[in-house]
């Protein structure tokens, strides 16, 4: 297509995307989130390394434990996200492939998310 | 859309491989490549989780992979990777309120950080062996 038209030109006009700084503050937001959790998560961690599964489960599925691991979860996925959406916008520089990858993103912390979500709820429910 | 009009052949400006690499440059590289690991490593810990969601059987089977020695390797990369990339992250945060761009600043909070991310595995590490009744 041989547009002489300038991308600033092409945007004019058109309004702001609607999102500003709804990415930087939302990666904020999360990064300082987990720091807590994640904190917490290696504390749960070496508690329980070597304990055998019923130790293991009655901790897991507590509830406190369950709702902070359910927080590390939400904040973390979202995070996840944020950050691969820049790497792929950053260095995948053709278009279908750089939509493929971000849809891909997307699905990847969805599914690993609710991977995590359906084991810990599970836990808590007794498994 | 990319490509097209009088931009399209414009050369580029200079990239990485002009520069000499400084600290700065491979703190900002780490930080990135951290991150990229720890989205890999989530798999790990939904795997865990559902490990001990599925039952004894299949939770001792992935504790035992764990107690390897690939596994002691990959969770001990791992625990590194994350406490680098959250001490990158509270640097970040510094600079969010537009403080600490000073150059010597900047190299020291790099220093700062490669160091206590190293100093800090380790301390984690000495105390789950010493819980866990050493190797």
């Amino acid at each position: 297509m041989a547009d002489m038209r300038t991308p600033l030109n092409k945007v004019r006009g058109l309004g702001s995307a609607r999102e500003g700084a709804d990415h930087f503050w939302r990666q904020r937001l999360t990064a300082l989130a987990n720091i807590p959790l994640t904190l917490f998560l290696v504390f749960t961690v070496i508690m329980l390394a070597g304990k055998d599964h019923a130790t293991v489960t009655a901790y897991l599925g507590s509830s406190l434990v369950a709702i902070a691991l359910l927080a590390l979860v939400l904040s973390a996925m979202v995070h996840m996200r944020l950050g691969m959406q820049t790497v792929i916008e950053d260095y995948i520089h053709s278009e279908g492939l750089k939509v493929v990858c971000l849809i891909l993103n997307t699905f990847f912390v969805i599914l690993v998310g609710l991977s995590c979500v359906y084991a810990i709820v599970k836990l808590s429910l007794g498994a | 859309m990319a490509q097209a009009g009088p931009q399209a052949d414009r050369p580029l400006s200079p990239h990485l491989q002009i520069y000499k690499p400084m600290l700065t440059t491979i703190m900002s590289i780490l930080h990135r490549l951290t991150g990229m690991a720890l989205y890999a490593g989530s798999l790990l810990v939904a795997w865990w989780l559902l490990a001990a969601a599925s039952g004894p059987q299949y939770y001792n089977f992935v504790s035992g992979l764990a107690d390897t020695i690939f596994g002691r390797i990959v969770l001990f990369a791992y625990t590194w990777a994350l406490i680098h990339h959250m001490l990158g992250g509270i640097r970040h945060f510094i600079w969010d309120t537009g403080s600490g761009f000073e150059l010597p600043t900047v190299e020291l909070m790099a220093r700062a950080t490669i160091i206590g991310s190293l100093g800090l595995t380790a301390l984690i590490w000495a105390v789950a062996l010493t819980m866990t009744g050493g190797l």
